[in-house]
């Protein structure tokens, strides 16, 4: 089952550029289908990412971010060929990670 | 000559009658066939537009509500709304027929 | 009153004959050129190929925001499905790479084709679902993910090729192409508009916060992940809409005048790249 996490990090200098997609419906529940019945909430809650063991940005999301959500950051430290690991958990508890290398 | 009380008497009883028989004569309800027969009308129309592969949106919605008033049970909406939908239908035929020399006079030269 | 009848007769029988010149009269090639004409005349500071990135070389701030996309792609998704599709045998043990050419990869820009055989236009998603058929499969729908992860994913095998269409010598693939010309420029919908009213009379304008890509290479993106849509459309999935947002009920998602109107707007796009797939607002 392929991840619904897509993450490129680049390091220039000090500072590590990190962009990550995430494949998720984030339902806001407010949403009706064509049948008018509401489409139960299912979103993202918290996003976190990791480098050498301490979490370098958190996010946490709810209704109001949209579909196959974006995100873009900038930490300082990290250095080419080091781990970065993204996980996330969402409303109804399912989660998913994915860690990748620094280039 | 004067008119006499007689003549004026039979006079008003004509004229009380005909006002009389004009206050019993208004617009009859819709009944059930006379949508059935405005259904069946507006429903042909929006075949032959289906067959020209040129149908509108608003011919189907207006279809649907004349449908929901008569099962509601108001004839007199529901063969309002099926003639406006052949009316629609009728329409969409014409703008077929037409743009089928028309579209011509579009194209890129 | 013999004579009247056979004036008569014969003037009947003169206006039934078609003349021979009307079958000419269709001629793609000078159709392809007035129609490149008038959108590099339209739009001088349009590169020639920068037309197939539709709304973005219509707009600056918008291409911006496109370019930023683009870095991280939301179709990224589509295209890694697509491939997996590809790599999945049927349960008869083949696969979709050999109902194409070249195993499928690198194909896209030859769609749609016309068949000869058949005597009508081959879609590629037309093609995808014989496949499936031909290999004891069921068909998917033209206008969900599935069918948008295949064409995602041999779009962008083809990415930066040409497209190449061909109208071969034959009265039918001229009529289909023609068919596909009248469908682009007739009115239709209780809105009253054509295919060209947005996208050759109004290219690079606003329909509400849209802007309009002009219709010069306008498949090359497809299959689009669409952000109204919040998710991947087909161009089956487009043509349906478009059809509905102009108050016209659409027709059939392979409905012969769709895949005749894709063989017009491909033509029309000959030598110009494939972009697709695409991100689109």
């Amino acid at each position: 089952m392929a991840s619904t996490i897509r993450v490129r990090a680049v390091a220039s200098g000090d500072v590590t550029e990190v962009q990550a997609l995430v494949q998720h419906p984030m339902d806001s529940g407010f949403v009706k289908d064509a049948q008018g019945n509401l489409i139960p909430p299912h979103h993202i809650e918290v996003v976190d990412f990791q480098h050498a063991g301490k979490t370098v940005f958190t996010a946490l999301w709810g209704p109001a971010v949209a579909k196959d959500p974006y995100i873009k950051f900038n930490f300082k430290g990290g250095q080419k060929g080091d781990d970065i690991s993204v996980s996330w958990v969402d409303n109804k508890g399912e989660s998913d990670s994915l860690t990748a290398k620094i280039s | 000559m004067m008119v006499g009380t007689r003549d004026m008497r039979l006079f008003a009883a004509v004229i009380g009658f005909v006002c009389f028989a004009t206050a019993t004569v208004t617009q009859a309800a819709s009944t059930q066939s006379d949508f059935d027969a405005a259904l069946a009308g507006a429903l042909a129309a929006e075949k032959d537009a289906g067959a020209l592969k040129n149908q509108w949106t608003t011919t189907e919605q207006t279809l649907a509500a004349a449908k929901k008033a008569a099962a509601a049970g108001d004839f007199d909406a529901a063969v309002k709304q099926a003639k406006l939908a052949e009316a629609l239908a009728k329409a969409s035929i014409a703008q077929a027929k037409e743009q089928d020399t028309a579209w011509k006079a579009g194209v890129i030269h | 009153m013999l004579r009247v009848i056979a004036v008569l007769i014969a003037a009947l029988f003169l206006a039934g004959a078609r003349p021979a010149a009307a079958a000419d009269a269709i001629n793609p090639d000078a159709d392809f050129k007035a129609f490149r004409d008038y959108f590099t005349k339209k739009f001088p500071n349009v590169p020639l190929n920068d037309f197939v990135n539709g709304p973005y070389s219509m707009d600056a701030g918008l291409r911006k925001q496109w370019e930023a996309i683009e870095d991280f792609p939301p179709y990224d998704f589509a295209v890694d499905r697509g491939k997996d599709m590809f790599a999945t045998p049927f349960k008869n043990g083949k696969t979709y790479g050999d109902c194409f050419p070249n195993k499928g990869i690198g194909i896209r820009q030859d769609y749609p084709y016309f068949d000869l055989k058949t005597g009508e236009v081959i879609t590629l998603e037309l093609a995808l679902n014989r496949c499936r058929e031909t290999n004891g499969e069921a068909s998917y729908s033209y206008v969900k993910d599935e069918m948008a992860s295949l064409t995602a994913y041999m779009a962008f095998t083809s990415r930066g090729k040409p497209f190449d269409i061909k109208i071969p010598n034959d009265p039918r693939a001229r009529a289909a192409y023609e068919n596909g010309a009248k469908y682009f420029y007739s009115r239709r919908g209780q809105l009253n508009f054509s295919c060209a009213s947005c996208h050759v009379q109004s290219a690079g304008e606003h329909i509400r916060t849209e802007v309009l890509a002009p219709a010069l290479g306008i498949l090359a993106a497809m299959p689009i992940y669409r952000s109204e849509w919040g998710g991947m459309g087909t161009i089956s999935r487009r043509f349906v809409t478009c059809n509905s947002q102009v108050r016209g009920v659409p027709l059939d998602p392979q409905d012969e005048n769709y895949r005749d109107v894709e063989y017009y707007l491909s033509y029309m796009a000959n030598g110009l790249p494939i972009s697709g797939p695409g991100a689109r607002p």
